[in-house]
């Protein structure tokens, strides 16, 4: 018997494994060098009504044990999504759900984008980007505000039937607040956490190392942050949560399960290692069968003080 | 756009030092037998989580079952890096990026202009266009700091038909031209010792930005191979952007997908 898989809010996957957002694109880079059919499921790039140019260079830049990213949330818009994108994750990526991210400089845009993906084929879920902190507007302005967060969660729940994944930001005070926000308003999951706000300068040049100055940090830095913002959410809702933050073997992905996640998501570690979600994955199978468990189910949240 | 890429552990076979330079040569033979000029390899340097990317290196040779790079020690990563031995496995991904589009003509004059660390690619592509087309019409034009930093200068000697052929600068006058190397190729189209050259430049961006000027100048086709950090290395995570003309606009592409090579007029170089 499969001991992995998994469902979230109707989801099916074959296992508790996710690639990110932001960092897998939308699956084809990454198609030459693993087996797409073999992931939990894709969560592809944030996606606007219309194409966004992103932040202007450099965009990216390496701290101790992570990275900082600005990239501004650049991406073709819904359109070549629907058309191009989708089509050949239908074909490439067959066994594997496709979930969306979905962003928005305003409400409308956020519904906008829902209400086009609602029923088109190939789309499994929509992940509510409302932590992004690399633009000026939307994203992360939406997430750390508790009237907005339930303005734009209910607005996208009215545009869609397909399970709603609101993206928690952690540069909040109590993520467990924006999480039963989210929850109140319809979310059928959540996933946390997106990147925490941080910056690095140049001591040579006496400049700001990202051209946006600020960035989002991401990387093993960020894991034990990330670790107890999933055990504290997971604590305090009923629906699934999806945990990532620093996850780059499969040890690291059992914490976030025994703290309480349903799946996980693997992102930076896939620049350093595309084989990371696959090989997760195996691990915590191998895990499940040295511990005589029959099912991941039975050890999520069984973490004990 | 690479055809196809792979990612395998790679033995090393030589690791070499030359001053604060190493030349690296590894066992990859499906990457030997995909790689072309431009394009570059990416390197896991130590396997940590702290420095935690890979590493871009453009590919000095391709050739038979290996690969061979030639690099600088400019930070902790490529310090790592140059800790392995023969022997060791290296976690390889390649080739990757577009690389330099050959000349259409083998009776077009070729210019290759190099700054420092930008020779490797180029002796990559010389020694590609000598195969194919011979070195009648290759000149070569590297600067470097000093003498001892001409990395590749015996390459492009021997590929040289003449003296003329093989032109060295270096900032502080210890071989060659005693200035830029673009005060070279200036002095070659000046002087009609070159005409209507197709011109292949990689080295700091300052050099790229004054090649890119005189092509223009001259109406010259020219491609340039830009650096930039890099994460994923594969077109996904948009990092390493830069930006080009678009129409009458402008927009961000990747020095991974769309690059490293680019057309010189097609580069946005007043930043």
């Amino acid at each position: 018997m499969n001991r992995l898989t998994t469902d979230i809010c109707g989801i099916q996957m074959k296992n508790p494994v996710m690639v990110a957002s932001g960092t897998f694109g939308f699956g084809k880079e990454y198609a030459e060098l693993i087996d797409l059919n073999l992931l939990g499921a894709i969560v592809t790039k944030g996606t606007s009504l219309v194409q966004w140019d992103g932040n202007p260079p450099e965009r990216i830049c390496e701290t101790p044990a992570g990275m900082l990213n600005a990239i501004g949330l650049q991406n073709d818009g819904v359109d070549s999504l629907i058309n191009d994108k989708i089509p050949w994750l239908q074909s490439a990526a067959a066994d594997t759900p496709v979930i969306v991210n979905v962003v928005g400089k305003t409400l409308d845009e956020y519904a906008e984008v829902a209400r086009r993906l609602d029923g088109v084929p190939g789309v499994a879920g929509l992940e509510i980007n409302i932590s992004c902190p690399n633009v000026k507007h939307g994203g992360i302005a939406f997430g750390t505000d508790p009237s907005m967060c339930a303005e734009v969660v209910r607005a996208v729940r009215k545009a869609t039937s397909l399970p709603l994944i609101p993206k928690l930001s952690p540069n909040v005070t109590d993520i467990t607040a924006m999480a039963r926000i989210c929850v109140d308003c319809g979310a059928d999951a959540l996933s946390l956490i997106n990147t925490l706000l941080g910056t690095a300068i140049d001591i040579k040049t006496r400049k700001f190392r990202l051209a946006n100055i600020t960035g989002g940090l991401s990387g093993p830095a960020v894991k034990p942050v990330a670790l107890r913002m999933v055990w504290q959410v997971a604590s305090a809702v009923d629906v699934p949560v999806i945990g990532m933050g620093g996850i780059m073997n499969a040890d690291d992905a059992l914490e976030f399960l025994l703290a309480g996640a349903s799946a996980v998501q693997v992102g930076t570690a896939n620049f350093v290692n595309p084989q990371s979600a696959i090989e997760i994955a195996q691990g915590i199978d191998d895990y499940l069968v040295t511990c005589g468990v029959e099912h991941v189910d039975e050890i999520i949240g069984t973490v004990q003080s | 756009m690479s055809s196809s890429v792979r990612q395998t552990k790679c033995r090393i076979l030589q690791h070499e030092c030359d001053g604060n330079f190493r030349r690296l040569v590894f066992e990859a033979p499906e990457i030997a037998a995909l790689a072309r000029p431009g394009q570059f390899v990416h390197l896991l340097c130590g396997g940590t989580h702290d420095p935690l990317l890979r590493r871009p290196l453009s590919i000095y040779r391709a050739e038979a079952d290996q690969v061979a790079v030639l690099y600088e020690i400019r930070g902790r990563g490529t310090a790592l890096l140059a800790e392995k031995k023969p022997g060791d496995l290296v976690d390889v991904i390649g080739p990757l990026g577009t690389g330099f589009t050959l000349p259409d003509s083998p009776t077009q004059q070729i210019v290759l202009v190099g700054g420092g660390i930008g020779a490797p690619p180029l002796s990559f592509l010389a020694s590609t266009i000598a195969k194919s087309f011979g070195c009648e019409r290759l000149t070569t034009m590297i600067g470097a700091q000093t003498a001892e930093k001409h990395i590749c200068a015996d390459e492009f000697r021997g590929l040289s038909v003449d003296d003329n052929a093989c032109l060295l600068a270096t900032d502080d006058g210890s071989c060659g031209h005693s200035g830029l190397v673009t005060d070279i190729l200036r002095e070659r189209l000046k002087s009609e010792s070159l005409i209507s050259p197709m011109i292949y430049a990689c080295g700091p961006t300052p050099m790229l930005k004054a090649v890119a000027l005189i092509a223009k100048e001259y109406h010259l086709k020219c491609q340039v191979s830009l650096e930039a950090k890099m994460a994923c290395g594969v077109g996904a995570c948009m990092g390493c952007v830069i930006k080009v003309h678009n129409g009458g606009g402008c927009k961000y592409v990747r020095v991974c997908h769309e690059g490293p090579v680019f057309d010189a007029e097609e580069v946005v170089w007043d930043e």
